[in-house]
């Protein structure tokens, strides 16, 4: 048996983090790799497509129930799914109390206190919330857990700000422990030359995109029914982009310490594809009627 | 031994010598040569910054200033520590504000109530907690007057709301509840959880008997800061009625909320503890009109100074029985003096203590024939220093915010006869071979205050002194040799 290989995948929010992990994972699951996914976010949105449920109960909400998380089993919070996928939310609380990060740390130690991290596993996907705002959501980045980190990002301005912040916490914990970064999946909003701006973006951060995932209604058919793709209509050509995903993160080699780049460097990108205007700095600071009057 | 200004001067720089550059530079401004001649600290120390790690400083947190001091005290209410257990439970009843009353039916000095948050109130927030607890008060204990919520560090990271739930609850047990922002992280030491608290009071208590009826006095007055250690504040207001006066309230020893909300109305407020009430004092003036005035009730010259001082304040009859009770007192004190200071005379004293006992205690100590060589504050701000200066002799040594290393290189050197500090220094002192009394708790003994403090005082002096056990610090075989016979005998 191979070792186990624990994955990490970031990204802005709502850039589909969670549906390509799914989709991903079920290929993976189809090609007859044992494969874990465990939710980092209390939303908890990560397993639904696997388990055809609307959200799985958590880690910290049982723990909650029970008192305190010592009182839970494995068997409570881990659901297993479409291919023998097994699936761990990790829960929090609602938006505006509380502390999620916390959660996050604390259902990830419950989890390898417990043993879930068992030989069997090829892969551990983490599917973490939108940006790395706190020490909880770096939890799956720190030593021993996460190896391999996945930036799900698209052509669009503001995910590409987000993948750049990422590799600098990357960085970070790259340097005390063996985090490395392991490719851009480009998961296309249809905006111009979006493949050759992440493959540019790649080259910056010292990586590649390792995927291209066209935009497809495929995807959203299958959502809501509560299934990937993979499951829902395995013969669709979108099923094969995920599968050729899958293939290239088994076979992927290329693991490094990303070079973040400065915010002029990112905005000299964006301006050449086009996204962004160049700045005038002869317009900053005046008002409306003072521009007019000069 | 007394030491003049060079000496002073050589010595701080001696023990500075240790240090890195980066913390030399940084403890050089914390240590002075007092110089009397000076109308402002600012020109000789500073205070009131972040301690460098790894010297081993003695201040406490935010919350200490807050649950421990200023809101601890009051005995009425149920002062919740919102937050992990610890700190309400290493903080109980540590303190000896002693107060009148039955603990668990109408007093809750020395319990302590907790929120005692676990993991899982961390994550989802403490709120519904903190909603539940207070139902449990009010069930078990329905005699409480209201509630205080001091937050420990956790409450400011996850931003539980307990304004939210304050304000929701006390509609439900129709009592007060008043949030308290005293995270411990915040501030440098416990003297900003002082001043939150005292913000907490004015926005959430001072004013909520304002406009209501109250049959008042000409001789009202409130006693401001005396936390009733030992039984200070008792001794105080004894003096203060024996004057004439109507002690209204006592903030916060022995205190009630009701006290709190009644002081607005009073005349003048006696401040005790300039440091940790000040703030909540200018309030009342400027918002009120309510003067303030400190005084210093440690040992007979300083008692008679503020009697004469709160005394011309007020009409003839209250000046007059004021100089009735200095004349009543002056032969027990005459009889201490005589008792004590033949055998106390010359001897030196170190200090090292909070919030004002580094200077109001040296009137006392004078009185015996005693002489403070070295003093400091923990937490003190430059306007305690201000106050400092002229209570010392010149050339003396002052020190701020010292270090575990500085103290005791000092009194190695300084060598005094009696060191006043804390538990944290006791030992490492008395090892040495120098007295010790503890100068936040009296030692387990008090009260100091006031004229039946001050025979405490000076037996306790006498006692650290006297000790018998001083004379026995050399160990017999470090002695000369034993004589041949002695060694056939045995």
């Amino acid at each position: 048996m191979a070792k186990l290989r624990q994955c990490a995948i970031y990204g802005k929010g709502g850039i589909g983090k969670s549906t390509t992990t799914q989709n991903l994972v079920a290929a993976l699951a189809e090609s007859g790799k044992k494969v874990m996914i465990v939710g980092c976010d209390p939303k908890a949105d990560s397993t639904r497509l696997i388990l055809h449920s609307k959200a799985q109960t958590t880690v910290m909400h049982l723990a909650a129930e029970a008192g305190s998380v010592e009182d839970l089993e494995l068997e409570d919070v881990l659901s297993v799914g479409y291919g023998g996928v097994k699936c761990v939310e990790s829960g929090g609380p609602e938006p505006g109390v509380g502390c999620a990060g916390r959660g996050v740390i604390t259902a990830i130690n419950f989890l390898e206190e417990e043993g879930a991290y068992d030989e069997d596993l090829d892969f551990v996907f983490y599917d973490v919330l939108g940006d790395v705002v706190c020490g909880g959501f770096a939890m799956p980045i720190r030593e021993n857990k996460a190896q391999e980190i996945y930036i799900v990002c698209s052509g669009e301005m503001m995910a590409m700000y987000a993948a750049n912040n990422i590799s600098k916490g990357i960085v970070k914990y790259a340097n005390s422990g063996g985090v490395r970064l392991a490719g851009l999946i480009c998961n296309s909003r249809n905006t111009d030359r979006e493949d050759e701006l992440i493959m540019a973006l790649a080259a910056r951060l010292g990586t590649t995109m390792i995927h291209f995932v066209p935009r497809d209604n495929a995807v959203q058919h299958a959502e809501i029914r509560r299934m990937t793709v993979i499951e829902y209509d395995p013969k669709h050509k979108q099923a094969d982009e995920y599968r050729a995903l899958a293939n290239k993160v088994v076979n992927n080699t290329n693991f490094v310490i990303p070079t973040p780049i400065e915010m002029e460097e990112l905005e000299e990108l964006l301006m050449e594809f086009g996204i962004m205007e160049a700045e005038d700095e002869s317009i900053v600071g005046k008002t409306a009627a003072e521009l007019a009057a000069g | 031994m007394s030491m003049t200004r060079e000496q002073t001067e050589a010595l701080i720089s001696e023990v500075l010598e240790v240090y890195p550059e980066k913390a030399k530079k940084d403890r050089k401004k914390h240590l002075a040569a007092n110089d009397t001649s000076l109308e402002q600290s600012k020109k000789c120390i500073t205070s009131n910054r972040k301690s460098l790690p790894g010297v081993m400083t003695i201040r406490g947190c935010a919350y200490a200033g807050s649950k421990g001091v200023v809101w601890g005290p009051i005995k009425d209410m149920i002062h919740i520590s919102h937050g992990p257990v610890g700190c309400g439970q290493y903080s109980r009843a540590g303190r000896r504000n002693y107060y009148v009353g039955t603990t668990g039916v109408n007093s809750f000095g020395t319990m302590n109530f907790t929120s005692d948050f676990q993991e899982k109130d961390i994550v989802f927030g403490g709120d519904k907690k903190l909603t539940k607890l207070i139902e449990e008060v009010e069930q078990l204990f329905p005699l409480h007057n209201g509630i205080s919520v001091q937050s420990e560090c956790p409450i400011g990271l996850i931003g539980d709301d307990i304004e939210a739930v304050s304000k929701k609850s006390a509609v439900v047990i129709n009592k007060p509840i008043i949030p308290v922002r005293c995270e411990g992280f915040r501030g440098v030491s416990q003297s900003l959880g002082h001043h939150i608290a005292n913000d907490a009071i004015r926005d959430w208590v001072l004013d909520k008997r304002d406009g209501q009826a109250y049959e008042s006095t000409p001789y009202d007055v409130a006693i401001i800061g005396d936390y009733n250690i030992g039984g200070d504040a008792w001794a105080t207001r004894v003096i203060l009625e024996e004057m004439g006066l109507r002690v209204v309230a006592q903030w916060s020893g022995d205190g009630t909320l009701a006290e709190m909300m009644n002081t607005p109305k009073v005349k003048l407020n006696l401040l005790h503890c300039y440091r940790s009430m000040n703030y909540i004092s200018r309030h009342m003036e400027e918002k009120y009109g309510i003067p303030y005035m400190e005084y210093n009730f440690f040992g007979p010259t300083k008692i008679i100074e503020s009697i004469r001082k709160i005394a011309a304040f007020f009409d003839d009859s209250v000046k007059e029985k004021s100089e009735a009770v200095i004349a009543r007192y002056q032969p027990m004190m005459d009889e201490i003096v005589a008792k004590y200071k033949p055998r106390l005379q010359g001897k030196k004293v170190m200090l090292y203590v909070g919030g004002l006992r580094p200077r109001h205690v040296i009137g006392a100590y004078e009185d015996l024939g005693m002489e403070v060589i070295g003093t400091g504050y923990e937490f003190a701000h430059n306007d305690d220093y201000d106050r400092t200066i002229k209570e010392m002799g010149d050339a003396t040594l002052l020190y701020d915010d010292v270090t575990g290393f500085e103290l005791e290189e000092f009194v190695k050197k300084i060598k005094p006869d009696l060191v006043g500090s804390g538990i944290k220094e006791k030992y490492i002192f008395q090892k040495m071979g120098i007295p010790l009394r503890q100068m936040h708790s009296w030692d387990y003994s008090g009260p100091y205050h006031g004229y039946d403090g001050f025979a405490i005082f000076a037996r306790d002096m006498d006692i650290a002194l006297s000790s018998p056990v001083w004379s026995k610090l050399t160990p017999p075989w470090k002695t000369a040799p034993a004589s041949a016979e002695e060694k056939k005998a045995a």
